[in-house]
């Protein structure tokens, strides 16, 4: 049999990721969680996302920018089922090899309860058929879908999306309706979607995408125009305020405790785009200055701080604590003043270690509380009122103040004399110091606005959780900072909130829950996941800023412009190599 | 300030940089005077008769020199990717681990049949090929999936990549083999006894000795290796310019897959050794040791292999005698909690004092940037 290469290829790639997933427990833990509630689980959405995804992209084939697309519907659902079905086969000869052996003691995973579920309850024989048969429907319905038109596609994506983000986000959908009828009528009590709940809201999403395609193009345009446009623009940012403000008097406390994480991250999130996405310097030890604003306000607030406990308001600590992190920013930033990038990025990652270990050691623990931490630090108090963490509804809002601060100092860092010299400087230093910038400000000034951005989050996170341990500093936050930044878009403030919404949102921060509780236990690994499928794919983030984008694109830019046949001059080329 | 005046400008200029390295300086004498005063209060106390006695300082000595071996073989890897494709390579304490995870399979099934006990010494090779095997294909994976799509993109981007990477792994292997620490079988009685010689007993455990003697047989095939077989020169030219070394017929990718498999396979060994030394493994095994022999490849100088060997023994040297010499010294309390600080203090000040590293920097033009 003569198979397309891309068939064979994405085939097994197919099978063997099912098997992965399999494997490490992530579709039999996933399977607990209902997604339309008779037919579909988590687990199986899973498991058969790999298939769809594959079969599509065999059927698409090679990518081209010269020529159009070649679309068929029934050619590429012929190659999707064979991946489908490659996949199938892959996957069920892996239970069959592994099924054998008892295999526990070593992989706890790879038992008879994953191949239950992996078989569809109907044991490893007849489960195993029906495994490669549906595998191989899905992958062609993938194969399939690259036939369809563009509207049809766009409309199918359109009402698979909201259906799947009904199903995840029951628990705020349904803190935001709270009408006890039409929440029967949507969810089946806490386990996913009704099957015809599901339906209506795919046709719907579907309908309304129709109905109004037209209509958003126009309104997309218009925004771009200049004078009305920018009237739309102002009342769009103003629509999108009024509801920050309204969103935490709708929904419930988990979803605020939620929210305030996610605001924390924005926060740390702007002030590490300020060193990485705006100075380019790489900081594995962001965490240590979100240490040092916890700490010192602990310190400065808390009756039960050991040694030192002035038992300040939080509001007149909050200036000495911002000293402190000037000071730390200071003494990070200087020693590595001339490091390189990847030498950068280890250093600081060592003086984050250090901090931690330091905070944790018999040596300080006089004066930081060591293990035990520091305890009873007292809410913001401010005149008559104390904002504290058992009332999420008012703490979201006392963050939000901040992150609005952080983000107005970003925003005008950016288009300022000292943003431009940051862009300088990240993209080349020899010659920013040879135009006359003086790269240890630069750098210093990088290193001390970012620590203080961080010590206003620590301030704010040991305020609200009244307690600080050093295992909520460790390695492990700095990197999370960081994924949030890049997979929003380095050098971009939306993008730095539009990251944090969704990984910390919905995923969960690394000591924190997010809205998909199921995922908890994969959720580094899909940090981990999407890292590298980000730098792989869209180095730029989601939301980038248009300067950075061009930066890592610029050779691309190029050479679609030379496929297209506007030749450039050699020198432009130069430069760009 | 004005900005208008050149002169100025430079005066502020040169101003500033002997700020910064006034306080360089400062660190510099600072950290000289801090070891000073911390090892002759040391020595004070040893003279008195108080602190840790000559034999328990010897068997410091020793078991740091063994742990230090293993940082330097694993930094290897570190330290041949790093000269060849000029990022580091942050997944690569993940590939040690992977090596000393699998390898704890075949130990277990070892021991299981007592054949651990009665053929100590096949048990462990048989252990270590396992391992050895497991690290190059999970080096060989990672870098066709994730890093050979990145050449040529800006350096910091595989470095970002391969933290992505790390987690990936660190978290595969969780959800593979659970989160609990697991252990290896004990050392078998032969090796875990002192190491005799013709009838003289050297005060170190056949472990530790067999953990130094496999550091050094594998440090001297892998200088072998890269020096005097035509792969070796391939690489040292890859090393050096990928673009001519490409043109001169040199197959690039192969090469930098070799790199990789054998830094991967140098890690198996560190891994086994980790597994004689600790014995306890789980998926965040990796982490810290990654860090460490990335000091240890800088301590070095970064890009010399002989140089990470060299670096991995002073480090473990570091860590291992450096809380207990000059902190204690210096009166701080319970200074085995600060090991893991004084190695990234270490690094540090390694690369404020030197950053070359003790034996120099050997690098290709185009990572010199």
């Amino acid at each position: 049999m003569n198979l397309d290469h891309h068939v064979r290829k994405w085939g097994p790639v197919a099978g063997l990721i099912m098997s992965f997933m399999a494997a490490i427990g992530m579709i039999r833990s996933f399977d607990e969680r209902m997604m339309i509630n008779p037919v579909l689980s988590l687990g199986y959405i899973a498991l058969l996302l790999s298939p769809a995804v594959f079969g599509y992209m065999a059927a698409r084939g090679e990518v081209s920018l010269l020529e159009e697309p070649d679309r068929n519907v029934g050619e590429g659902a012929v190659k999707g089922a064979m991946v489908g079905a490659i996949a199938g086969v892959v996957t069920v000869a892996f239970m069959l090899v592994t099924n054998p052996f008892d295999l526990s003691g070593f992989f706890p995973n790879i038992n008879d309860g994953m191949v239950d579920v992996m078989t569809f309850h109907q044991g490893l024989g007849l489960g195993s058929l029906i495994l490669i048969a549906i595998s191989t429907a899905v992958g062609a319905l993938g194969g399939a879908l690259h036939g369809v038109g563009d509207m049809a596609r766009a409309g199918i994506f359109r009402a698979l999306g909201w259906v799947m983000l009904f199903a995840l986000f029951e628990l705020v959908v349904t803190d935001v309706i709270d009408v006890r009828p039409i929440v029967r009528f949507i969810y089946a009590a806490g386990d996913g979607l009704q099957f015809w709940s599901a339906l209506i809201i795919g046709g719907l999403a579907w309908f309304l995408g129709v109905r109004y395609a037209g209509k958003r193009a126009e309104l997309s345009d218009a925004a771009k125009a200049s004078e009305a446009g920018s009237r739309l623009r102002y009342s769009l940012i103003g629509v999108g305020l009024l509801l920050l403000i309204v969103l935490p008097m709708l929904v419930g406390g988990i979803v605020n405790e939620l929210l305030i994480n996610v605001a924390l991250y924005i926060l740390m999130g702007l002030g590490l785009n300020i060193v990485v996405g705006l100075a380019g310097l790489l900081d594995l030890g962001y965490v240590a200055f979100f240490a040092v604003g916890a700490y010192g306000m602990a310190v400065l607030t808390s009756p039960l701080s050991p040694t030192l406990a002035p038992l300040l308001n939080w509001w007149v600590a909050l200036p000495i604590v911002m000293v402190f992190a000037a000071i730390a920013g200071v003494l990070v930033g200087t020693p590595v003043l001339r490091m390189r990038g990847d030498y950068l990025a280890i250093v600081t990652l060592g003086f984050g270690e250090i901090v931690r270990i330091l905070l944790l050691s018999d040596w300080l623990t006089p004066y930081f509380g060591g293990a035990q931490g520091i305890t009873r630090i007292p809410g913001i108090t401010s005149g008559p009122v104390t904002i504290s963490g058992t009332s999420p509804e008012l703490f979201i809002y006392m963050t939000m103040i901040f992150v609005a601060i952080a983000a107005y100092v970003s925003y005008r860092a950016q288009n300022s004399r000292i943003g431009r010299a940051w862009a300088a400087m990240r993209e080349d230093e020899d010659v920013a110091e040879a135009v006359g910038i003086s790269t240890v400000q630069a750098k210093l000034l990088a290193f001390v606005t970012g620590a203080i951005i961080a010590s206003f989050a620590g301030a704010l996170f040991s305020a609200k959780v009244g307690t600080v341990f050093t295992n909520s500093f460790d390695v492990l936050v700095s990197i999370i900072i960081l994924v949030v930044v890049i997979v929003g878009g380095m050098g971009s403030i939306r993008g730095v909130a539009l990251g944090a919404l969704m990984l910390i949102g919905i995923l969960g921060g690394p000591k924190s829950q997010g809205l998909l509780t199921e995922f908890a236990e994969f959720k580094l690994l899909i940090y981990g996941a999407i890292l590298v499928y980000m730098m792989l794919k869209r180095p730029e983030g989601l939301l980038p800023s248009v300067r950075r984008s061009r930066e890592l694109h610029g050779a691309e830019a190029e050479q679609d412009a030379w496929l297209k046949g506007d030749l450039i001059d050699e020198d432009a080329e130069e430069a760009i190599t | 300030m004005s900005t208008e005046l050149a002169p100025e400008v430079a005066k502020t200029r040169r101003f500033k940089f002997n700020w910064v390295d006034s306080f360089l300086w400062f660190v510099r004498v600072a950290a000289i005077i801090a070891i000073t005063v911390g090892i002759v209060g040391s020595f004070q106390n040893f003279a008195a008769g108080e602190g840790p006695s000559a034999v328990a300082w010897r068997d410091l000595i020793i078991s740091s020199i063994s742990t230090g071996s293993m940082y330097g073989l694993i930094a290897l890897g570190y330290s041949m990717v790093y000269g060849v494709l000029g990022f580091i390579n942050f997944a690569h304490g993940e590939v040690f681990m992977s090596g000393t995870m699998v390898g704890l399979i075949s130990a277990t099934l070892l021991f299981n049949n007592g054949f651990w006990e009665s053929n100590p010494i096949i048990s462990i090779i048989v252990v270590l090929l396992v391992a050895m095997i497991t690290s190059t294909l999970v080096a060989i994976v990672i870098e066709r999936v994730a890093y050979r799509p990145l050449r040529g993109a800006p350096r910091l981007i595989p470095l970002i990549t391969s933290i992505g990477v790390s987690f990936f792994v660190q978290y595969t292997f969780a959800g593979l083999f659970g989160v609990a620490i697991r252990q290896y079988p004990p050392s078998p009685p032969r090796l875990a006894a002192d190491l005799t010689i013709f009838g003289t007993t050297f005060p170190i455990s056949g472990t530790r000795s067999l953990v130094i003697g496999v550091a050094l047989v594998s440090m001297i095939g892998l200088w072998y290796f890269v020096t005097k077989t035509k792969t070796g020169s391939a690489m040292r030219a890859v090393a050096e310019d990928k673009e001519i070394a490409g043109l001169m017929g040199i197959d690039v990718d192969k090469t930098i897959v070799t790199t990789f498999a054998v830094g991967g396979a140098m890690a198996g060994v560190a891994g086994l050794m980790w597994a004689l030394l600790f014995r306890g493994v789980d998926f965040l095994t990796g982490f810290l040791p990654g860090i460490k022999a990335f000091t240890a490849a800088v301590l070095g100088g970064i890009g010399n292999l002989p140089g990470a060997m060299l670096g991995g023994v002073v480090l473990g040297l570091f860590e291992g005698v450096g809380p207990l010499l000059v902190l204690g010294g210096l009166g701080i309390p319970g200074v085995s909690q600060l090991k893991d600080a004084v190695a990234f203090a270490a690094l540090v000040l390694v690369l404020i004092f030197r950053p070359t590293g003790l034996l120099g920097e050997r690098l290709g033009s185009e990572d010199r940037v």
